[in-house]
């Protein structure tokens, strides 16, 4: 059971580990449209324009 | 060759010669619009769009207005809405005709290919761009252009800066909510063993490293997650009230400081998981609260929106058509604008030139066309639909009828409700009972059970704290407000809805309220050879330049028919006109006058009031006029009816007249000529019966009356809403609406005292369960959230009441024109 020794205090830096990630994510913006992105990936333009501007 | 066009799905006309050559061979289009629009989209490579739409119909583009768009390169215009970011500007863009997926992404590929774009994400849910551009390189206008040549149309949303702040809230409130959320989880996963374990399953020392672990993560929860609860505690005490917040910030602080200071002794009494568990279900009704509230304020942002951002202005009207553009807000009173079909008026004023439809669905809440021609009023933000107009502006900026409901609907929102005060004064007394029960409650287990005195002054707190019944009457009026304005019916006052749940008696003003209030052309007879039509024309020609209420009659009687040209008009007021028309010399009035050209014999007995057109020859036709009753007067009595109010009937007009209305609308109870004085001591009369009265009337003449009965309703809109003086204003104009505002202000009655019931019932029997310690502190806690919720979602039950199909606001966007939600003072 010494192994518990190891493992609360990992899984407490596991939760603010992935708390950071959330927050990333949050404030970039992904959590303001959760409908749209699910179909960009049906829409993305392959193939190379004439006159493809740098994208933002 | 397929015969639907390519585009927009509609029939493509026989012998078109429209056409588009796409990767598949050349397919028909319907007209030039579709054609322009379908080459750009083909020009640009995106032919996928019309393969990803499917069976998406778009609209047909709109072809007018081209030029507009680069009013919004102007500078001054631009400081509303465009933000400067590093050297590039960034806007949000409103984007109109969005219907799916596909359009998106066209719409962000279109804008991105516009040189000197920095970036365009569009969300789809709320059909807005954020824009970035390069000013050196591009205009604002150059993307709007862009975008309207693939047949969508794209405008700067004014209000960035408040949906910005809006956003930052919701995110705010959900990243605290996720704090809370997985803190609790993590928490209650290290409080188990504590829970399952029996004797000296779990060591000593590995006991102690959950405490910690549970400590590290409650740590956050309670100084981020539940910091809105403390700075609005500490807000409440330097007010030197107790409010909600502060039973809640008690119960976090005393929990986690008690848990805290056994786990620093190594006992084993540790509260962590309450403390995370209450935190998380109080931030997810104040995050439930919080969505409701932000829809309700988008659907005020929309009107604002009504009003168009650019004007035609016409440098020197009658004399020449030349048009400068100008930024809506620069217009002055005095000065004339064109309006060209399809665009917003932008400004309340007067049809000068033109004749044609315009859609008022913002006051009337219906799409119909309402017929304009010169001397008619036109209101701010609607529409024209079908010819060019030259209105000459009255009013301009905050004075227009639209700022007027913004108004009203901003002063409703100001006004605390009885009810809301009530349960307000109510709190601090209440809370300072708590607290003082708690602390007793702490002293006596102290005596009994030390070691269960804390907990125990804890479940009290947290039990007894009344939330759910500081959230039950606002949480329902709110919805209600909202409720009401779909309907078509503003509150101005916030004890409206309490006041017309309880009438008993409805008293009705006759004219304008059961009437248009308007007279209307019923009947013609002619007593020459000359035709009816002929007769009318002649009259409408004659009272064309009349302000008078009966020329207005005239006009609608000849909507849109060429008129005969009328000279030396001479206006004799109280009596008619006399002029000559076609060389002959006419008068149209009362008999009186009319007879004084031409003597002659009465021909009819008066049951309405009586125009006679006459020329010197004799008498050629009379006019009846009557006062129309509105055509959903007698679905409304009896909607009234049959809710159990007594209706009343007032009238200036004669007895007779009165009871020949109260008749045919089977309403037995009313009173004729009768003049404010006497319809207030009516209603004073009933009131001393023990009688609750809601008045209707038109909002002006009737003031006095108004303010007597217990709540007023103004059957308002059009150009005089600022004049109004009423509790409560149906814009729709809509009898009906009134009978289903009644309804479902009855039904909020309804809801506000089962919440209070509920509220109290929970209260009351939580209190001494926790007195006795027979509620651990996260049971109180459970019970107190759930017992919030309920009362919350019992609330929106109002919401969900049935649609109906004649006022619904929100399908011309008007919905939900809710206030800013009541102040929600004391929230959970």
């Amino acid at each position: 059971m010494e192994i518990l020794y190891l493992l609360i205090p990992l899984s407490v830096v596991l939760v603010f580990v992935i708390g950071a990630v959330f927050w990333a994510a949050l404030r970039s913006g992904q959590y303001d449209d959760l409908e749209g992105p699910a179909f960009t990936i049906l829409t993305d333009d392959d193939r190379p324009g004439p006159t493809d501007p740098p994208r933002g | 060759m397929e015969t639907s066009c390519f585009h927009c799905g509609d029939p493509v006309p026989a012998g078109s010669s429209y056409a588009v050559r796409t990767e598949r061979g050349w397919r028909s289009v319907c007209c030039a619009g579709c054609e322009a629009v379908a080459y750009s989209i083909l020009g640009q490579g995106l032919e996928d769009f019309y393969r990803l739409r499917g069976a998406q119909r778009l609209e047909r583009p709109a072809e007018s207005c081209q030029e507009n768009l680069e009013l919004y390169d102007h500078p001054e215009l631009q400081r509303a809405f465009v933000r400067e970011v590093d050297d590039n500007r960034e806007t949000v863009l409103l984007l109109e005709g969005i219907r799916c997926p596909a359009c998106v992404w066209l719409n962000e590929q279109t804008i991105r290919r516009v040189p000197g774009v920095v970036s365009a994400h569009l969300n789809y849910s709320t059909r807005r761009a954020i824009l970035r551009w390069d000013p050196r390189r591009a205009r604002l206008s150059d993307v709007l252009q862009a975008v309207k040549r693939v047949g969508y149309r794209a405008h700067p949303y004014d209000a960035a800066r408040d949906d910005k702040l809006q956003r930052e809230e919701r995110r705010d409130a959900l990243w605290r909510l996720f704090v809370a959320g997985f803190g609790m989880m993590q928490v209650m996963m290290y409080a188990l063993p504590a829970y399952v374990a029996g004797d000296g399953d779990m060591s000593a020392d590995i006991g102690e490293l959950l405490r910690w672990a549970s400590f590290a993560l409650t740590v956050p929860v309670v100084f981020y997650a539940a910091a809105p609860f403390f700075s609005g505690a500490r807000r409440d005490l330097a007010r030197g009230r107790l409010g909600m917040d502060v039973s809640v910030a008690l119960g976090i602080a005393i929990a986690f400081g008690a848990s805290v200071a056994a786990m620093l002794l190594g006992a084993a009494e540790v509260y962590f998981d309450s403390v995370t568990m209450f935190v998380f279900l109080l931030l997810g009704g104040r995050y439930l609260e919080m969505l409701a509230r932000q829809r309700a304020t988008s659907v005020l942002q929309h009107l604002s929106r009504l009003i168009p951002e650019g004007a035609h202005r016409l440098r020197d009207f009658p004399r020449s058509l030349e048009v400068d553009r100008i930024p809506a807000c620069s217009l002055k009173p005095g000065e004339h604008t064109l309006v060209k079909p399809g665009e917003s008026f932008p400004a309340d004023g007067v049809v000068e030139q033109g004749s044609g439809e315009v859609n008022e669905a913002l006051l009337t809440g219906e799409g119909r066309p309402v017929f304009k021609q010169p001397g008619n009023a036109v209101i701010g933000g609607s529409m024209n639909l079908s010819t060019p107009l030259v209105m000459r502006v009255e009013k301009v900026g905050g004075e227009t009828v639209l700022s007027c409901i913004a108004r009203l609907i901003e002063r409703a929102a100001a006004d605390r409700p009885r009810l809301v005060a009530l349960a307000e004064r109510w709190v601090t007394p209440f809370m300072l009972c708590v607290v003082l029960l708690a602390v007793a409650a702490a002293l006596g287990w102290a005596a009994v059970d030390p070691a269960r005195s804390l907990p125990v002054a804890v479940a009290v707190l947290v039990a007894t704290c009344p939330c759910a019944f500081s959230l039950a009457t606002p949480a329902a009026l709110t919805v209600a407000t909202g409720e009401l304005a779909r309907l078509g019916v503003i509150v101005t006052r916030a004890h409206a809805i309490e006041a017309l749940g309880r009438v008993s008696d409805v008293v009705l003003d006759k004219t304008g309220t059961l009437t248009r209030g308007e007279p209307v052309l019923v009947d013609i007879a002619c007593h020459s050879e000359l035709p009816e039509e002929k007769c009318l024309a002649l009259a409408a020609a004659m009272e064309a330049a009349s302000e008078h209420p009966i020329g207005k009659a005239f006009a609608a009687a000849v909507a849109g028919r060429g008129l005969p040209a009328v000279s030396a008009l001479d206006n004799v007021p109280g009596s008619g006109i006399e002029a000559v028309v076609e060389g002959h010399r006419y008068r149209l009035g009362s008999p009186a006058f009319a007879q004084a050209l031409a003597p002659c014999v009465p021909v009819a007995p008066r049951r309405y009031s009586e125009v006679w057109l006459a020329a010197e020859g004799g008498l050629l036709a009379s006019f009846q006029l009557a006062d129309e009753i509105r055509p959903e007067a007698a679905e409304a009595v009896r909607r009234l009816q049959s809710l159990g109010l007594a209706l009343h009937v007032l009238s200036g007009d004669g007895v007779e007249a009165t009871g020949t209305l109260a008749a045919r609308l089977d309403i037995g109870a009313f009173e004729g000529r009768a003049d404010p004085e006497r319809k207030r001591n009516y209603v004073a009369a009933l009131q001393r019966q023990g009688k609750l009265i809601a008045m209707v009337g038109d909002g002006i003449n009737d003031a006095p009356v108004l303010a007597r009965a217990d709540v007023s309703l103004a059957m308002g809109g059009g150009t005089r809403l600022a004049q109004i003086q009423a509790d409560a204003v149906v814009l729709s104009q809509d009898l009906v609406a009134l009978a289903e505002a009644i309804e479902l202000s009855r039904r909020t009655l309804c809801v506000v005292r089962q919440n209070v019931a509920w509220a109290f019932a929970y209260n009351l029997s939580a209190l001494p369960l926790a007195l006795f310690g027979a509620l651990t502190p996260w049971a109180a806690a459970i019970g107190m959230s759930v017992s919030s919720l309920l009362v919350v979602l019992n609330a929106l039950r109002l919401q969900r009441s049935r649609r109906t199909s004649a006022a619904v606001l929100s399908a011309d966007g008007m919905g939900g024109m809710t206030p800013r939600s009541q102040p929600v003072e004391a929230r959970v």
